[in-house]
């Protein structure tokens, strides 16, 4: 299979180069189609690998294709590990890029950068095929920064912005303060392992157990629950959980295919997936799995807060991007892996397909993004609109669709991961994610009604124009759509319940919530109709129900609300005040302390003091010895004389 | 009976008179070089005491090497001296402190 | 005849000896007379020559042993027991082939930019080259001496004579500061002679020496190389240097000229007074942190293109100095040999991507002649393939993984991290602070809208800069991609310097 996962991983990257470097000598057409024809040739084999897997049964495949160094006894290598996860995320990842492939050539029809931006999204399937596809943590870093980079490039795609300018640097930077925690991690694991390698790291995982570090103090800390503290840190980053989410929202400046591809459907699910990669190190720290899962709660909750005051038809999806990452991230706390991976799965489908609805949404409104100056859009765009309704109804969570699936049990998982010691954070972590249903349903119901019904708030200039979007931008919504609306229903066994992971993910029996909600399992029409004694379609139903009288029976309410709680409003409106915490607070102390260090250290102190000071202590010295040089001859030969006599009276006299 | 020592104190007269010029003198040039001569002199008059207190002639062919590379010197301090006098209208050695720190 | 018994002497001796015809061909006022190109052909053959005769060196060389290869052993003052004495091991063959593959480029980047006295100028490379060639081979300390300070000449007058406004001041500047640092590690070499009766560096280090002695030396050797890398706080020369340096200058000085600093170290330092190093070792490390990330910020701050490079030169070369003193803080069996390779592969790549930077800099100032970041804003509008490069370089700069700045970060922190939790969390602010500085920069300079009129009348790449900068960037992913043949290259003789320098001397 060697050569299918070099095709998957090359097939991008050499159409990236094609179209990046040569963009203009081939042309426009050529540049999009080398680049669709690379990612359609690894997704076909993506799925060829994905069915040796599920229906040929074949096991997991550990190759080195090159070893990058060694030294010290350290293997740095380049390879894969290709299991039943990894073919999941592969499918997924190659799926999605294909799409937002197809559908970037309308959305970017008239770009003047338009090759670059093929050769950007090639490239980033590339790095991102590369980070789920790596068997050891060198390389998970490489794609891991590698996606990066990419976003960088995409977010500030359109560089003349100073808008997208300062969000792509920003994204950067918070990203990074997350590798911190990463690099540092990856140098626990070395230290306690010894191996970069994934395999022989989690064998050896009971021996990172049983040793201590000591940080700060004398408190020592298990090693187990260092590495994977330092690990997460940096899926917080990537994955935008609180408080390192900022970057997100702001990404949206770039365009929206990169918002389906990397802001929502991959990128931002690496975290997930590197936790649930390392599951045999985070099951054996409860304390981490309890960091894991508070942060996530908070994430879920308080971002879907934010996603009911924002305007822009992106944001609002941003913030449920958000919030969406935040309940993976509190499966991956509640020890149920499986769980998590599948709502990645489900919400890759979906949340692109919402994206890419937007995008259809704002080629129509002619780049307009505000949700207040649409309204009634759905008799123009039909195909929008059903595949809208198709996502929105998969997010909240309605019964039968993708969502439903993954939402229902992974609440139901985080409801029985009720293990000894855990206390507050358990509750915190199940009423979060049950009120956060509630919440899913307004913000995401509000917008869709806000864009598709009601009255048409848009400029008469605009609605005369209003059409649906050409078929490259609908064909890719109607394929999202049809996972999005079915897929749960034929995955959801076996790869929650049956033997889908294998021994891709690993759970102690003490952990093992899966298990537990197995012995209730009856099947997806049993879990269908099961839904709707539970509270989750009930405040997902309230949810909905409380948007539509806000936003179309009664729009005046909001409003109402708005300046009665304005205490409340500014601070969801202001995010928090985490990007006034961030950029006030940090970035400008960081600005005037290295202002400090330079004026004042580096020169008023050491070049000033010290280097200059020395230079004019010798000036000042050889001002007073200069007198001595009267310029008269005679003085010298004075000079001279007594130099003589004393010379010649030591001789003398001390010899 | 005239021995080494009266020489030789003769020659430190010379040679101190010759600083003494150097020094206290602060008009003219000329003197400056004459007094320098003068040292010389008071140094040829120790190789020549020398040479015949230890009956080696060595002494007093160092003498004639002296006498010429002071001639030698005498005319090019001589020539020096007329150029500067050219320059500077001046051979008054207060005036020359080009050299000043 | 065989030729490769005296490589080292050949690479040594070819680019003096073209600079001298270089400088014998001389200068003609009319650019492109047949004088003029014929000088800077004889150049340019010169320093692709070298370069070529250099991948001989690669290949004759044997990476299995730590003995010294290619030595040449010619008595040169046998009164004093002197001798010529050349050999290469797998710690100076990279930074030889780095300076011989950084010298054409530079001579090609400054080709037709050159107006004032081109022939001194390209000469002054040339003889530059080799003398920094003959520091990477010398194992005699009064050769190494002599190529030492030798090496300065030439720099001092590239500053001085090309230089920009304020040359005079840096140029003296640079000179005080590191010959105050190289008579020290004179006065440290002529004990050692006293002791030994001889230069031979071999000697000094079998040479027996008692504690305070040992801490003396390193002190001595501290100063001289802590000034070249340069550390903290020794450093403010630097900016000075390369603010007012010609682009080639710069290039050099960054690229090769720093590394000095760290060979010293690993040459000198570490097997001479292995106690005195071991005394002084968390001081090195203390300053090195300091400098990652004092600089990190500082650098933060910097208005002027190429003040913010030579900053972020100073922070990169702590992790140099930050690997290369980690041997006594890790008491597990492995990461010694990590961290000092480590910091071996830091001083290659940074000698790229700081080289590339300049040049970009360099490409910006030839146009508009500023070196302000305010002075500019979208040139990637008008230059587009440029654009792309300084991006790159950026994020190599910025520790990118599949560039090779990446590398040495990361074998450096993961050796620091086996040290000690908090040098590795130091040293890893710069995956934040390098990030910061270098992209703020990038986005105030590369994108944005067209920020005025030069801007606006900016021209992309001749060819010429774009052959230079093609080039650079290759070898910065190749090394980035696949650092094995670099690694391997010095694996052994670390492991050997290693195992020497645990041997306590008391």
């Amino acid at each position: 299979m060697l050569n299918y996962y070099l095709t998957i991983v090359l097939a991008p990257l050499a159409a990236s180069v094609v179209a990046g470097l040569f963009g203009k000598q081939i042309g426009r057409a050529a540049s999009h189609w080398i680049t669709i024809l690379a990612v359609g040739l690894s997704f076909a084999l993506s799925m060829i690998v994905l069915k040796a897997f599920v229906i040929d049964g074949m096991q997991a495949e550990n190759i080195s294709v090159y070893t990058w160094a060694v030294t010290d006894g350290l293997r740095m290598e380049v390879g894969f590990l290709v299991d039943r996860l990894t073919a999941l995320m592969m499918a997924v990842v190659t799926f999605v890029s294909f799409m937002v492939h197809i559908y970037t050539i309308g959305y970017m029809h008239d770009d003047p950068g338009y090759q670059r931006f093929f050769s950007y999204i090639s490239l980033f399937t590339f790095s991102m095929l590369m980070l789920v596809m790596s068997n050891n943590f060198l390389q998970l870093f490489f794609g891991w920064e590698a996606v990066g980079l990419v976003s960088y490039l995409l977010i500030g795609f359109w560089y003349k912005r100073e808008s997208a300018i300062f969000a792509n640097l920003k994204a950067f930077i918070v990203n990074r303060v997350g590798d911190f925690g990463f690099i540092l991690g990856i140098a626990a694991v070395v230290m306690f392992a010894g191996s970069l390698d994934y395999a022989e790291v989690f064998s050896k995982s009971n021996e990172i157990a049983a040793q201590e570090i000591v940080i700060l103090g004398d408190t020592p800390w298990n090693a187990m629950t260092v590495v994977c503290i330092l690990l997460f840190i940096g899926a917080m980053g990537k994955s935008a959980q609180a408080p390192l989410h900022v970057w997100l929202p702001d990404s949206m400046e770039g365009p929206t295919p990169i918002s389906a591809l990397i802001h929502a459907a991959t990128m931002v699910t690496a975290g997930i997936f590197m936790v649930a990669r390392m599951s045999p190190l985070f099951e054996l720290s409860e304390t981490a799995l309890a960091v894991v899962l508070i942060i996530g709660a908070i994430t879920a909750f308080f971002m879907g807060l934010l996603g009911i005051v924002q305007n822009d038809i992106k944001r609002v999806v941003a913030y449920s991007t958000l919030s969406q990452l935040g309940y993976m991230t509190v499966a991956l706390g509640a020890s149920a892996y499986s769980a998590a991976i599948f709502h990645l799965m489900t919400h890759a489908f979906f949340k692109a397909l919402l994206f890419l609805a937007a995008g259809s949404v704002i080629i129509a409104m002619h780049h307009e993004q505000d949700i207040r100056k649409m309204g009634g859009v759905r008799k123009y765009m039909p195909i929008t609109y059903w595949t809208a309704l198709i996502g929105s109804l998969a997010l909240i969570g309605f019964p039968g669709s993708a969502g439903f699936f993954s939402k229902d049990l992974l609440i139901e998982a985080i409801h029985e991961s009720h293990w000894e010691g855990q206390g507050a954070v358990y509750w915190i972590a199940y009423l979060s994610v049950l009120l956060g249903v509630f919440v899913t349903a307004l913000y995401s119901f509000r917008m869709f009604f806000l864009v598709f019904h009601g009255e048409e708030r848009m400029d008469a200039e605009t609605k005369s124009h209003l059409h649906e979007t050409p078929w490259v931008v609908t064909v890719p919504l109607i394929l999202l759509a049809i996972p999005s609306a079915i897929i749960g229903w034929y995955t959801v066994e076996p790869v929650l319940f049956g033997p889908f992971f294998d021994n891709a993910l690993y759970e102690t029996e003490r952990h093992d919530v899966i298990a537990r909600m197995a012995a209730d399992w009856h099947g997806s029409a049993g879990l269908v109709t099961h839904a709707f004694q539970t509270p989750i379609f009930w405040l997902a139903a309230a949810g909905v129900l409380t948007a539509w009288f806000l936003y179309l029976k009664r729009p005046d309410i909001p409003d109402t609300i708005q300046q009665k709680a304005t205490g409340l409003y500014n601070l969801l409106v202001n995010k928090y005040y985490m990007d006034d915490l961030y950029i006030k607070g940090f970035a400008s102390w960081g600005r005037s302390f290295g202002n400090f260090l330079w004026r004042k250290g580096d020169e008023l102190v050491i070049d000033g003091v010290l280097v200059n000071g020395t230079a004019n202590a010798v000036g000042r010295l050889a001002g007073v010895l200069r007198q001595i040089q009267t310029g008269y001859l005679y003085t010298y030969a004075f000079a001279m004389i007594i130099g003589l006599t004393m010379l010649l009276s030591w001789l003398i006299w001390f010899r | 009976m005239i021995g080494l020592q009266h020489y030789l104190t003769l020659s430190a007269m010379l040679f101190v008179l010759s600083i003494a010029g150097i020094v206290i003198n602060r008009r003219n040039l000329i003197l400056l070089l004459m007094c320098i001569e003068l040292m010389l002199l008071s140094v040829n008059f120790n190789f020549i005491a020398f040479s015949r207190h230890l009956g080696d002639d060595t002494g007093q062919v160092f003498v004639f090497f002296i006498l010429t590379v002071a001639a030698a010197e005498a005319a090019i301090g001589l020539a020096i001296l007329v150029v500067l006098f050219r320059n500077r209208r001046s051979i008054n050695v207060q005036e020359l402190n080009t050299m000043k720190g | 005849m065989n030729l490769s018994q005296y490589l080292l002497s050949i690479l040594i001796w070819l680019p003096i000896a073209g600079g001298v015809v270089a400088l014998a061909i001389g200068n003609d006022d009319e650019l492109g007379s047949s004088r003029s190109s014929g000088m800077r052909f004889v150049s340019l053959g010169t320093s692709l020559l070298t370069f070529v005769i250099s991948i001989g060196l690669y290949q004759g060389f044997d990476n299995g042993t730590s003995a010294m290869q290619f030595v040449e052993r010619v008595s040169w003052i046998p009164s004093l027991d002197v001798w010529y004495y050349l050999g290469v091991d797998g710690i100076s063959v990279p930074l030889i082939l780095l300076t011989t593959f950084i010298t054409p480029l530079v001579v090609i980047a400054g080709w037709d930019t050159i107006k004032v006295r081109p022939a001194q100028y390209f000469a002054a490379f040339l003889i530059l080259e080799g003398l920094m060639i003959g520091v990477f081979c010398a194992l005699d300390g009064l050769l190494f001496y002599v190529f030492w300070e030798a090496m300065l000449i030439p720099m001092f007058l590239i500053i001085g004579v090309w230089g920009g406004e304020r040359r005079i001041y840096a140029t003296i500047k640079f000179f005080l500061y590191t010959f105050l640092g190289s008579v020290l590690m004179l006065v440290a070499f002529i004990y050692l002679y006293g002791l030994t009766g001889s230069f031979d560096l071999f000697k000094f280090m079998n040479a027996p020496l008692g504690l305070l002695a040992q801490q003396l030396i390193f002190l001595a050797f501290l100063l001289a190389f802590a000034v070249k890398v340069p550390m903290w706080p020794v450093h403010t020369w630097l900016p000075d240097a390369h603010v007012e340096a010609p682009t080639g200058g710069s290039v050099i000085l960054a690229a090769i000229m720093l590394k000095m600093g760290g060979y010293g170290f690993v040459r000198l330092s570490l097997p001479i007074v292995p106690d005195g190093s071991a005394y002084f070792a968390n001081f090195v490390i203390a300053l090195s942190l300091i400098a990652v990330v004092y600089i990190g910020f500082v650098a933060l701050m910097q208005k002027d293109m190429k003040k913010l490079i030579a900053y972020s030169s100073i922070a990169h070369m702590g992790f140099v100095t930050l690997g290369f003193f980690l041997l006594w803080s890790i008491t597990a069996e492995t990461g010694t040999v990590l961290g000092i390779s480590g910091g071996m592969v830091q001083m290659v790549s940074h000698g790229l991507i700081s080289g590339a930077l300049f040049l970009c800099v360099g490409v910006l100032y030839d146009r508009v002649h500023s070196r302000q970041i305010a002075d500019y804003g979208g040139v990637a509008n008008t230059m587009p393939v440029f654009a792309a490069f300084m991006v790159l370089f950026a994020m190599a700069n910025a520790g990118l993984p599949g560039t090779s700045g990446f590398v040495g970060e990361f074998m450096v922190i993961i050796a620091s991290f086996k040290a000690n939790f908090w040098y590795a969390a130091l040293a890893a602010t710069t995956l934040v602070l390098g990030a910061a500085y270098t992209l703020w920069m990038i986005k105030r300079v590369v994108y944005g809208e067209v920020a005025n009129d030069n801007v606006a009348k900016l021209e992309d790449l001749n060819r010429r800069e774009f052959i230079v900068l093609a080039i650079l960037a290759i070898s910065v992913l190749l090394v980035g991609l696949w650092p094995a043949p670099l690694v391997d290259m010095m694996n052994v003789t670390i492991e050997d310097l290693v195992r020497q320098v645990g041997q306590s001397k008391l």
